[in-house]
């Protein structure tokens, strides 16, 4: 509200200010009722029993063995997401190839396809009544209904992300500068390591965060593939269903709470990496192109 | 003709990507599409028609449709106020549009259904109108309003942001309104990202799992969803069942991706190159 | 380094881009291939470099056949149109970066020094710590240049060298890059699609058409000789009056002029503005002005003739012209060129 003439602007579409304070004061309420009140009432309902529940339940065998089969899981599908990320985005956007179109359809669909239907494939690769299931019984091999099974489907539901955020930036940056760093004798790694990936690191950390916050967070991929087998397989978000269906709500609130803050972290590792630019693909990705 | 590229790299990675893909991607799916197809037409048809299936996908897909319808509405006017106006924390509301992507679906269920559970803070104000949330149709949608509300945001976001303020001016100085305007000239711009962000906020919608659960009845017939009814088929050990309805589930997945795809291709159609 | 290319060809999905070229530079030449977009200049130029490998034909650098030799061993030094500067490298960086990568081992204080020679070369000392950001965009160019000449590149190839520059700045980098050749005597071939760039910069002018070439030459040559309408046009200005070929001359109302070794029948006869006279009595092509343009160095009159075509020229900025005046156009020179 400056009356300053010089930072005076004519008003654009919307800025009738009856009408912007209207929508501002709609889209908050509405926002807060749908986003901001889950995260309270976790934090509520975590704590309705008191401190000393809330602890009793995190430091409880179960829970520990839980957060460290989520972890675990996160451990192993996050960095060959990453890999295969890097080196589909490489394949992508650096070659020109037959079915280039089609291999990108291929890299969505795990994005797209529900949970509960990735976790189903699995039954019918790994399990008895599946492809492989009879040889591997045959050779004593447990993937379903145990760790591996959980750690292959959380590779699923998180295939696309780390590719998602690379493809479209590499994309945009173009071929020039590995064209220049080859033409001046750099080898492939080398013009991978010291010019690709400076210029993506921020977009590749980005897509390394969603990534690790889905695997820690996966559900219904992993509920069908699990078992279910307390202190065993089950990763913390399928502790939390066992807990709430055994009515100890303040204990599944509790474990919630892990991985409600592992949410809000996610959240705020976005912003500051967006401040650096990645998520979102700049107009011009190359500096050198602005001409001043 | 030699073809070979300039770039180094190509067979290592392509050879990762293909693999990768094949054996995390493109091995399960087939094997569920064998699966379903060793089940032979008429027993697919029977199942995948069966009154009960049919009843999911009615709730699934009413529900989706109308959580999208909100989330169009909503998710425009979300985008519209975080690119358009300053207020106060705005950039707080900015990063919240985020959490339901960054919150498991098994957090967001169980917070869901004690916010509009019968005693739960929301659900007895509601309860006093006579509505009734958890455990109903409309719990479903909710929790598919809340899993898929940034995909339209963050879709329409972007394309709002670099909207030439030149185009508004030049209504602006030809005698338009506000209304006219955004009517006219911003909303048809914005068409084709928010027809994207929509499709990818329903196929999302269709497929959702963890959040649904807690709060939905799962009554057959009446607040069962798909992604369930597949659920409770395996433990039924019913697994032939189980795959031919994960193939419809799998099936419309691909169709929403086909479409979604063509969308975001559209939403780049006013994208001027270079 | 001379450079020799044997029948290139290269053909991208069903297009033709580059059809059985073959071109010799000399050693130490300053060459341009000049053409418009979709010419094949810049393939041609991609090619050289190993960034994109012919169809068909040879490439020999002296007497080794490079076609096969991948782009990191060509040893060439390529500037890209953009410049492609490592935009997260300072602008030493960017020079060094090549020495770094190099199979030859240099230590860091020989590095340091070179780097230090090639900002003084290209007229940037104490820019060294500066991304490519932060400069402008002719000195993005010199960094461009100085980050190819480091790793003593056998020739120096350049894409559109100046195409993204100011008018001034254009000018003034063209003569320094002539310099540094003469300093450096290093066999160079560079694209454009300007003709006065092509013709300000290089000992020898190679012109493209649709994957051809059409002429090559010394400036003074493809100047003076055109071989073809279309090198005629490209070059500059022309005018284009039909005429009628009897006997070795060209018929056009009043004028004729020689056409030696044009079949007889109708032809195009080609002329520069500056080749035109205009006065108000004949004989002559008689033509009526229409418009008259001021430039600092002239006037330049827009005119048309009883048959309707256009025809441009210069008069002396002191003469009075006024559009309406109807007069006679004569010819001091002009290329005829068969129909």
């Amino acid at each position: 509200m400056s009356n300053h003439p010089s930072r005076r602007k004519p008003p654009r579409v919307g800025d009738n200010p009856l009408f912007r304070r209207t929508l501002i004061g709609i889209v908050l309420v509405i926002g807060f009722f749908m986003v901001l009140a889950p995260l309270v009432i976790i934090a509520v309902e975590a704590f309705a029993k008191g401190w000393q529940v809330y602890r009793d339940t995190i430091i409880h065998p179960d829970t520990l063995h839980a957060v460290g089969l989520t972890v675990l899981a996160a451990l192993i599908a996050v960095p060959l997401n990453t890999a295969f990320g890097i080196a589909a985005a490489w394949a992508i956007t650096k070659f020109d190839f037959w079915g280039k179109r089609f291999l990108l359809v291929v890299i969505e669909i795990p994005f797209s396809v529900s949970p509960i239907v990735a976790g189903v494939a699995y039954l019918f690769v790994y399990g008895l009544q599946g492809l492989f299931g009879p040889l591997l019984d045959a050779w004593d091999i447990k993937i379903l209904f145990a760790i591996p099974g959980i750690i292959i489907a959380s590779m699923f539901v998180t295939a696309s992300f780390v590719a998602r955020e690379l493809i479209p930036l590499m994309q945009a940056q173009g071929r020039d500068l590995e064209e220049a760093a080859t033409s001046l004798g750099a080898s492939g790694f080398r013009t991978f390591l010291s010019v690709t990936l400076p210029n993506v690191k921020w977009a590749l950390l980005y897509g390394v965060i969603l990534c690790n916050a889905r695997v820690m967070g996966e559900f219904g991929a992993v509920s069908v593939v699990s078992g279910n087998i307390r202190g065993q397989t089950n990763t913390l978000p399928l502790h939390i269903e066992l807990l709430y269906h055994d009515y100890q709500a303040a204990g599944a609130f509790a474990s919630a709470s892990i991985l409600a803050l592992l949410a809000v972290f996610t959240i705020i590792a976005k912003v500051l990496l967006e401040r650096q630019g990645a998520g979102r693909v700049r107009k011009t990705a190359n500096p050198a192109e602005k001409t001043s | 003709m030699r073809r070979r590229n300039v770039l180094p790299g190509l067979p290592l990675s392509l050879g990762v990507t293909l693999f990768y893909v094949g054996l995390i991607v493109v091995l399960p799916l087939a094997a569920l599409v064998i699966k379903a197809a060793s089940l032979g037409p008429a027993d697919y048809w029977q199942i995948i028609s069966s009154p009960r299936a049919v009843a999911s996908y009615r709730v699934t897909v009413l529900s989706a449709l109308g959580a999208t319808v909100f989330n169009l509405f909503f998710g425009l006017a979300l985008a519209w106020v975080l690119t358009r106006y300053r207020f106060p924390g705005r950039r707080i509301v900015d990063a919240m549009v985020d959490l339901p992507f960054a919150l498991p679906t098994a957090v967001a269920g169980i917070a869901l259904t004690a916010l509009f559970a019968n005693n739960g803070w929301f659900g007895s104000i509601l309860g006093e109108f006579g509505i009734k949330v958890a455990y109903t149709q409309l719990g479903i949608m909710i929790a598919m309003c809340f899993t898929s509300i940034p995909f339209v945001v963050r879709t329409v976001q972007p394309v709002l942001e670099d909207l030439d303020p030149a185009l508004e001016e030049a209504a602006q100085s030809l005698g338009g309104s506000d209304w006219e305007i955004f009517r006219k000239v911003i909303l048809p711009l914005l068409t084709p990202a928010l027809m994207a962000g929509v499709s990818l906020s329903f196929a999302r919608s269709l497929g959702e799992f963890g959040a649904i659960i807690f709060i939905a009845g799962n009554q057959p017939m009446s607040t069962e969803i798909t992604a369930l009814l597949i659920f409770i088929r395996l433990e039924e050990y019913d697994y032939q069942a189980a795959a031919a309805i994960a193939s419809v589930l799998l099936i419309t997945a691909f169709v929403m991706l086909a479409i979604t795809n063509w969308l975001q291709a559209r939403a780049l159609r006013y994208t001027v190159k270079g | 380094m001379k450079i020799r290319l044997e029948n290139v060809v290269k053909t991208f999905e069903t297009f033709r881009a580059v059809k059985d070229v073959s071109l010799d530079i000399e050693s130490g030449e300053l060459v341009a291939l000049l053409g418009p977009s979709g010419s094949g200049k810049t393939t041609i130029l991609r090619m050289v470099a190993g960034l994109e490998y012919s169809d068909g034909g040879h490439i020999y650098f002296g007497d080794q056949d490079a076609t096969d030799i991948p782009v990191r061993d060509r040893g060439v030094g390529f500037v890209f149109q953009h410049y492609a500067l490592f935009p997260h490298m300072t602008v030493a960086d960017n020079i060094a970066f090549g020495m770094k990568v190099s199979k030859v081992k240099r230590d860091k204080a020989a590095i340091d020094a070179r780097v230090t020679d090639l900002l003084r070369l290209v007229r940037l000392e104490g820019l060294g710590d500066r991304f490519a950001a932060q400069i402008s965009g002719g000195q993005r160019q010199r960094v461009a240049l100085a980050r190819a000449l480091a790793v003593d590149p056998k020739v120096l190839l350049l894409d559109e060298p100046f195409g993204a520059l100011d008018a001034n700045v254009r000018r003034d980098l063209r003569r320094w890059l002539r310099e540094i050749h003469s300093e450096l005597g290093i066999t160079t071939l560079f694209v454009t699609h300007d003709q006065e760039e092509a013709l300000d910069l290089a000992d020898r002018v190679v012109i493209l058409k649709d994957g051809r070439i059409v002429q090559q030459g010394t400036p003074q040559e493809v100047c003076r000789d055109p071989q073809s309408a279309f090198v005629m046009k490209f070059l500059g200005d022309a005018n284009m009056i039909a005429a009628e070929v009897r006997d070795g001359r060209a018929y056009t109302g009043d004028v004729s002029v020689d056409a030696v070794g044009v079949a007889d029948g109708k032809a195009e006869l080609y002329a520069r503005p500056a080749d035109l006279d205009w006065s108000e009595q004949g004989p002559g092509i008689a033509a009526t002005i229409s418009r008259v343009l001021d430039r600092p160095d002239g006037r330049r009159v827009l005119a048309a003739t009883g048959a309707g075509e256009a025809l441009e020229f210069d008069v002396e900025p002191e003469r009075q012209v006024r559009a309406g005046e109807a007069g006679f156009v004569t010819l001091r020179r002009a290329k005829v060129f068969a129909a």
